[in-house]
């Protein structure tokens, strides 16, 4: 098993003409992922990559039972293309575009309640690096080869940190179920705890590496709910110990600026919640590896 | 972004939002002018700089005649104003505002901000203007109001009313602080602000209710939509070489240590500096060079590095996702010929091998790294060596 995507599900790309989603989109396809076509507003009936362009979401779930996308729009139209995601029905809208204004995402986020739980739309980013299903199927930008089958689930708020995580386990002979980049703005469509709540579920899943950075409130909620809930070992780490109060490190969302939001208090309130936390960025493999034989599972 | 207050208050005014009459001076003749153009019998003489808490700091003075607007203007212009929040290089005054200044009789706090947790605008006020709110949360939180505004319909009048009703206005008041909250939320909405902050909004004794100081912050994602705000930037408020990072498309924040950093991703950049620091060294600054990083800008990024004297080594850590490392590396040769410190590169992900291989044949002294604590720890012994031969 996996969460959000395997090798059958059937994936769209918003945005598919320009250079980098084709970039992207011949990765894709060169992992396995089962992509049905994309969305360019103006060049429905055209063919991209051997595959149907259509005009509107509606058409290309019409015609191709898409359930999932991935967008690549650039920021002043992005918003409006992910709501007409979830307008369309699609279960999973993987942003990749950065530069989203926040009050956009605030008005993403609360158009996506018209809809009743069932059949809400999972928005993952934006400004992220996307999901990978490791040996199944890649929904994002990352470098596919890296990523081992195994059991680790990993969240990341940043892309390359999720990629040094799934390097690391790799180098210890560990692999990934799947890979989640949550993204580094301050309003994300989906938190670290909507994911550990999908982990959790997962058959294949074993333990779970949740990696957050300086700012906002997500990483301390989310350790409560693993304290309360969660039945899976969870590993923690925070990147940003060295990161100045006030000053914005590169991601959006990334800057300490009220009580709780820097690295060694969320570090520290993770443990509070009884997670393991590794000791640093480059520990972070251990630190699963460590888990799993406290736990006896490998 | 951040503004001027006098910037932020023009904007506001647009709004509905009541402001003192005042004027925007750059040398103290021109002060004494604004003074004697706004008329009035005192003048408050503000110095504007990117910062509040500019009181305590002798940022803002009270004059009674000309010639004291012309002393005040004359004491700030040029200097280094260090308030609670510029650190302690502080921030130039090269502009000051001349308000006139009336008497009041309360003083309220104000502010309109993006609540990450909420993911919704909050609306906060306060009977004790004129502080710091952290301070008024901590000591007294029940002195704070406070609303979640529903992002469909956007803040209320009825929402408003409460606010202020809650401050213990008159009702005459009421209707003119509601207009006041109103108005900035309006702002704070169609600006695509981060914050709206009016601290103190003070209320007189004929009943109207006056923004006295203003300060607002802007989402950097919005300000294409805005580009009057845009140029509302004022680049003597920034560090200088942010600014020219920005231009290049990089992240760059200075900080106090030796150990040069150039890293793509965020998270990485600062995963990156906390295990220098864990490996027993200090890292000199933040750097994410982006997705796509190209040979210019990875030249421009040892550039902005290198112009910090302090350097005694620089670690390159790529792991290329969107980028590809046989690209770094090409810029990464081209921009370390010549380099007096030692450089520590460490490459991983799409098209590694390749990358590794321009590394070794460029025939420079550059030391390669496999891990994130092996490029770490090279890069702090380096750094230590470089310092004990040029201390020899």
């Amino acid at each position: 098993m996996s969460v959000l995507i395997d090798e059958k599900t059937p994936v769209i790309i918003q945005g598919y003409t320009g250079d980098k989603a084709t970039f992207h989109a011949k990765e894709m396809i060169a992992y396995g992922t089962h992509l049905v076509g994309g969305v360019t507003p103006g060049k429905g009936g055209q063919q991209h990559l051997e595959r149907p362009v259509f005009n509107t979401v509606k058409d290309a779930v019409r015609a191709t039972g898409a359930t999932a996308s991935l967008v690549f729009v650039p920021p002043p139209f992005c918003a409006d293309s992910v709501m007409e995601a979830a307008d369309a029905g699609l279960r999973l809208v993987c942003v990749i575009t950065d530069g989203i204004p926040a009050q956009d995402m605030m008005r993403v986020k609360r158009y996506l309640m018209r809809y009743p739980r069932e059949r809400r739309t999972m928005v993952v980013g934006p400004n992220c690096a996307g999901i990978i299903s490791a040996g199944k199927a890649m929904l994002g930008i990352m470098p596919g080869s890296i990523y081992r089958r195994g059991s680790v689930g990993i969240v990341s708020r940043s892309g390359t940190l999720g990629y040094e995580a799934a390097a690391q386990l790799a180098a210890l002979g560990l692999g990934v179920t799947t890979s989640v980049g949550i993204g580094g703005d301050p309003i994300n469509g989906s938190s670290f705890l909507d994911h550990l709540m999908l982990f959790e579920q997962d058959t294949e899943t074993q333990v779970v590496i949740m990696i957050g950075e300086i700012g906002g409130p997500q990483e301390a909620e989310a350790a409560k709910w693993v304290k309360e809930n969660m039945k899976k070992p969870v590993v923690g780490y925070v990147a940003g110990l060295t990161a100045p109060k006030g000053r914005r490190m590169g991601h959006a969302g990334a800057i300490i600026s009220t009580t709780g939001d820097s690295s060694a208090e969320k570090t520290e309130i993770m443990k509070s919640y009884g997670l393991r936390v590794a000791p640093s960025a480059s520990e972070l493999g251990d630190a699963v590896a460590q888990e799993l034989r406290s736990r006896g599972l490998n | 972004m951040d503004i001027h207050e006098y910037q932020a208050k023009e904007l506001l005014s647009g709004f509905g939002v009541p402001v003192p009459a005042g004027a925007v001076a750059y040398t103290p003749d021109q002060a004494v002018f604004c003074a004697t153009e706004l008329g009035g019998w005192h003048w408050a003489v503000k110095a504007q700089v990117h910062s509040g808490a500019r009181g305590k700091a002798g940022g803002i003075k009270l004059c009674k005649t000309y010639h004291e607007v012309h002393e005040a203007a004359a004491g700030l212009f040029g200097r280094r104003l260090v308030t609670t929040q510029t650190g302690p290089e502080g921030k130039i005054v090269e502009r000051v505002y001349v308000e006139v200044a009336e008497p009041f009789e309360r003083e309220l706090y104000l502010s309109i901000v993006l609540d990450r947790k909420a993911e919704r605008v909050r609306v906060i006020a306060s009977a004790s203007g004129g502080m710091d709110i952290e301070e008024v949360a901590a000591k007294s939180p029940e002195k704070i109001i406070q609303i979640i505004v529903e992002p469909a319909v956007g803040l209320q009048q009825f929402e408003a009313r409460e606010l202020a009703f809650g401050l213990g206005l008159t009702i005459k008041q009421v209707s003119r602080a509601a207009t006041a909250i109103m108005g900035a939320y309006r702002a704070f909405r169609d600006l695509d602000a981060t914050m709206v902050e009016i601290n103190p909004l003070v209320v007189t004794k004929e009943d109207r209710v006056i923004a006295l100081d203003a300060k607002v912050s802007f989402d950097d994602n919005g300000l294409f939509r805005h580009p009057n705000v845009s140029e509302m930037r004022d680049h003597a408020q920034e560090d200088a070489r942010e600014a020219e990072a920005s231009k290049f498309g990089l992240n760059y924040v200075g900080l106090e240590g030796d150990i040069g950093c150039i890293i793509n991703g965020a998270g990485l950049a600062m995963a990156t500096m906390d295990t220098i620091k864990y490996a027993g060294g200090e890292p000199a600054n933040f750097l994410d060079v982006g997705g796509g990083a190209s040979p210019e800008r990875v030249a421009a990024a040892f550039r902005l590095v290198l112009s910090d004297a302090n350097i005694s080594a620089i670690l390159v850590n790529i792991f290329a996702g969107i980028n590809r490392c046989d690209w770094v590396a090409e810029g990464v040769v081209q921009a370390a010929k010549g380099l007096k410190v030692p450089l520590v590169v460490r490459l991983a992900g799409t098209n590694v091998e390749a990358g590794r291989k321009i590394i070794e044949q460029s025939g420079l002294p550059i030391i390669g790294a496999d891990t994130l604590l092996e490029a770490a720890q090279k890069a702090v012994s380096a750094s230590k060596k470089y310092r004990a031969s040029k201390a020899a």
